[in-house]
């Protein structure tokens, strides 16, 4: 009964390649489970308030990352100030206005090399062009501006997918009773591709906040309370992540440690930020 | 039916869900004949189609009872394998949908996963399934190109010549003509007549000229139900159930 | 707005179509130099890059700097040969690419090919966590966990060889490792969605012909996704080979050829750990290193975009 279909065929190659796969999509998740509890195992512990409410004083011989966090916080509000009204205004050319062609090919092309370009050479660049040529040296609006290169990409990319997924329906019904094409914009399309938009610029916030090569030869390293909040950003200023490459350059893993833990939980926060978001869209447009 | 029965039916009830999509179907598909499905667009003919060679398996949610014999063989057995069961009992789509492929690799596929490896008797396959499928005087200069660059006629062709290469027993065919113009419809039907020599062919057509022209036996389907089966001439001169008479007539469907 | 006209006022047509153009004008006018931010900041990068590393090349010599294999750039003579530290970019790329794409590609074809949806929605905001976690985090744990672990490894391996020069881990393989998962999520999520793509025909006609599931991802779905997972790698190449602060203290940072077990530095730990300190004709060197590394990641770029003309076309068909 060779011909009979009751035969189970054995597949030894099959059930090595399926253990395979169960092995690999195994090992990711454990990376991950592996990544986060031993930073949350190492740090938690170096956590309390005077860390993340002081700056370091070698004098006391203490450590705090207040100063850090503050830099931080500028560096995002400076680059989004700059890059999102940027970044929307590319994609709305890019979707709304252009006809195609070859500028259109050639913004798409630099906006993939922009987002293709390693942070150190957005830190070199950086250096030589805003620190050195456009003379701000080492300082807070230094690196502020070199990541809004960086993260131009990113919102001029979601802003792009946002506005794709806006109905056709609502341009030519705006367009239909008489409103003007940048009226429309205003008043239909942007409001209905903003969780979009805003979905891209929480991403780009993760992406500054862990973005370290392109700041250290831009931004500096500095790690002092801002003694005049209006010209801070004219100077030096170290974010988390360049105090966490100090730390670990003077092998103060402790340090480290506590400052990859807020990192960690700034990341966890703004994937779960973006999750909620992108459900919320969801049922928007089911309704 | 003095014919040597291949498949038997009996009391097959599928359900996609809370839908109950095929109902108590009985019937039996003739050795070395075309049998042909008919019925308006929904009653179940195309999943009828499937669950001979178990290609609903593949969407969730469906349960099947009832019994399928090949050969005597009951096709839902857990003892069965699947992928022999799909190698006896071939099949071609509404789509013609060859891989993204040279013309020699797709109708290799088969042969090489059921384990032929040597180059000579490849060579043979791929000939002889072509041959087989009226199609190789018009591919043999361009074996190596991919199969996508061939016209829609071609392409279904190329999938019935892939289907041949594993030497199936049963050809399942799911409204090959439907997406192809008048001339390669006709190309493939006559390809039907000569394919039933060899092997017993199935096939689901919207098309009742299609089904008058080529098919043996005929049954009408409505709605999940088999409503009348029997030779394609009494089926289409005399049917006995008035829902079959008022469907061939043309009053609904 | 000219929309909201009390409705007394004659309206002309021709009036109302001054005033709206010329904001349309406007409006036009600034989304087009948005547009071209981009391109300007590309153009302004390639001129900075090549202004900045090039003269170095002429002032060492072009085949002193990229065929020499000393680099003693404080020495009272000193020597700016880069060739060892191009190798090793180019070798530490291709290893993480060799062990980190079987990986992915095998993720990938889990959640897009075999998981069912409970699974998949546990690996894959896991690939999506592991891609937003930062370099510096990286470093910290490869410097503390594999380290460590590989340090075992080269002690028992040159137990016996007395001429070893030992690392403590930090060497060409820890960085490997660490590259290698970083690049992880790019490649699953490009492979993943690639996959999903391959039409569902292509798999039903390679099991209605009796191929077992195994052989049908295998034999017909990433063969057919085969653009998009190239794509994926070729991001991968680029993100490992531009990544910098998670190997620089896991590398061991001396110039060396590129073995496993040899302290090793890169194009990009090169620029970060003496860019600080560097000066004259040193730093104008540190700054040709990342005109090459800067080289590469251009081509990298145009291969890529080859793949995805060559790809849409094929789709276009």
């Amino acid at each position: 009964m060779t011909n009979s279909i009751y035969v189970k065929k054995k597949r030894p190659g099959d059930m090595v390649l399926l253990v395979l796969i169960y092995a690999c999509a195994f090992l990711a998740v454990l990376l991950l489970v592996g990544i986060i509890g031993y930073v949350i195992y190492r740090g938690l512990p170096v956590i309390n308030w005077n860390f993340i409410s002081t700056a370091q004083s070698a004098l006391e011989g203490t450590f705090g990352i207040l100063p850090n966090i503050i830099n931080t916080l500028y560096i995002i509000v400076i680059t989004l100030l700059i890059a999102t009204p940027i970044g929307i205004g590319s994609a709305i050319y890019l979707n709304e206005y252009s006809k195609g062609g070859r500028l259109v090919r050639m913004i798409e092309f630099t906006t993939e090399t922009l987002s293709g370009i390693p942070s150190i050479i957005f830190g070199l660049f950086g250096m030589v062009f805003f620190g050195n040529f456009l003379k701000l040296g080492y300082s807070i609006l230094c690196g502020a501006l070199t990541l809004t290169i960086m993260i131009l990409p990113i919102i001029t990319r979601t802003t792009q997918e946002a506005l794709k997924t806006v109905p056709e329906s609502y341009r030519s019904g705006a367009l239909g009773i008489g409103a003007t094409k940048w009226y429309m914009i205003r008043t239909i399309i942007l409001p209905s591709a903003m969780p979009g938009i805003v979905t891209g610029v929480i991403l780009s916030i993760g992406r500054i906040v862990g973005e370290s090569a392109a700041l250290l030869f831009t931004a500096g390293s500095a790690y002092l309370m801002p003694t005049n909040w209006l010209t801070h950003p004219m100077s030096s200023g170290g974010t988390l992540t360049i105090q966490m490459y100090l730390s670990m350059t003077k092998a103060q893993y402790d340090n480290a440690f506590g400052i990859a833990f807020v990192l960690i939980v700034i990341v966890l926060a703004i994937n779960l930020l973006t999750k909620v978001l992108s459900r919320r869209l969801d049922v928007n447009k089911r309704d | 039916m003095n014919q040597q029965t291949k498949i038997h039916v009996e009391h097959l009830n599928l359900h996609y869900g809370t839908n109950h999509a095929l109902k108590d179907v009985n019937m039996d598909i003739s050795e070395h004949k075309i049998t042909a499905f008919i019925g308006p667009s929904g009653c179940g003919k195309s999943t009828f189609l499937k669950t001979l060679n178990r290609m609903n398996d593949l969407i969730p949610n469906v349960k099947i009872d009832g019994t399928v014999l090949l050969d005597g063989e009951d096709i839902y057995s857990p003892k069965v394998d699947t992928t022999l069961l799909r190698k006896k009992i071939g099949m071609v789509f509404q789509q013609p949908n060859p891989f993204p492929m040279s013309v020699y690799d797709n109708i290799a596929y088969g042969p090489r996963i059921h384990g032929i490896r040597s180059k000579v008797k490849l060579d043979e396959i791929v000939e002889k399934s072509l041959r087989d499928a009226a199609i190789f005087d018009e591919v043999k200069d361009r074996l190596k190109k991919s199969a996508l660059g061939l016209s829609g006629g071609q392409q279904q062709r190329l999938c019935i010549a892939r289907a041949l290469a594993v030497e199936p027993e049963v050809l399942l065919m799911d409204e090959p003509t439907s997406a192809l113009d008048p001339i390669s419809t006709l190309k493939i039907e006559e390809l039907m007549e000569e394919l039933k020599h060899k092997y017993t062919v199935a096939i689901v057509t919207h098309n009742m000229q299609q089904a008058t022209r080529i098919a043996d036996y005929t049954a009408f389907f409505l709605v999940g139900e088999m409503i009348e089966f029997g030779t394609t001439e009494q089926i289409f001169s005399m049917p006995k159930d008035q829902r079959t008479e008022d469907y061939i007539t043309g009053r609904f469907g | 707005m000219s929309l909201h006209r009390n409705a007394d006022q004659p309206v002309s047509i021709i009036g109302s179509h001054k005033t709206k153009s010329a904001i349309e004008i406007t409006a036009n006018i600034i989304f087009i130099v948005c547009a071209f931010v981009a391109i300007v900041a590309v153009l302004a990068i390639t001129i900075y890059m090549i202004y900045s590393g090039a003269p170095a090349l002429f002032k060492v010599g072009i085949l002193d700097i990229l065929f020499g294999t000393t680099w003693a750039p404080t020495a009272e003579d000193p020597s700016f040969g880069i060739l060892y530290i191009i190798l090793t970019s180019i070798i530490g790329t291709t290893l993480a690419i060799l062990i980190g794409v079987p990986i992915a590609l095998m993720t990938a074809i889990f959640l897009s090919e075999v998981a069912n949806s409970k699974l998949a929605n546990i690996v894959r905001p896991a690939v999506e966590l592991l891609a937003g976690i930062p370099s510096v985090i990286y470093g910290l744990l490869g410097v503390l966990m594999i380290n460590p672990a590989i340090y075992k490894l080269e002690q028992a391996i040159f137990k016996d060889a007395p001429n070893h020069q030992f690392t403590g881990g930090a060497n060409l393989l820890s960085a490997v490792l660490v590259l290698a998962i970083m690049i992880l999520p790019t490649v699953i999520n490009i492979s993943e969605t690639s996959l999903r793509a391959v039409p569902q025909q292509y798999r039903s006609s390679s099991l209605a012909l009796g191929a077992s599931k195994i052989q049908t991802i295998f034999k017909v779905t990433v063969p057919a996704a085969r653009s998009g997972i190239i794509t994926g790698i070729v991001l991968g190449i680029g993100r490992a080979l531009g990544e910098a602060m998670a190997i620089v203290f896991v590398c061991g940072n001396s110039v060396n050829l590129p073995y496993p077990f040899n302290s090793v530095r890169t194009l990009t730990t090169a620029i970060v750990s003496e860019m600080g300190y560097a000066g004259g004709l040193h730093r104008e060197v540190l700054f040709t290193i990342g005109l090459v590394l800067f080289a590469f990641i251009m081509i990298i770029n145009i291969v890529l975009s080859t793949i995805l003309k060559k790809g849409g076309a094929k789709h276009d068909k």
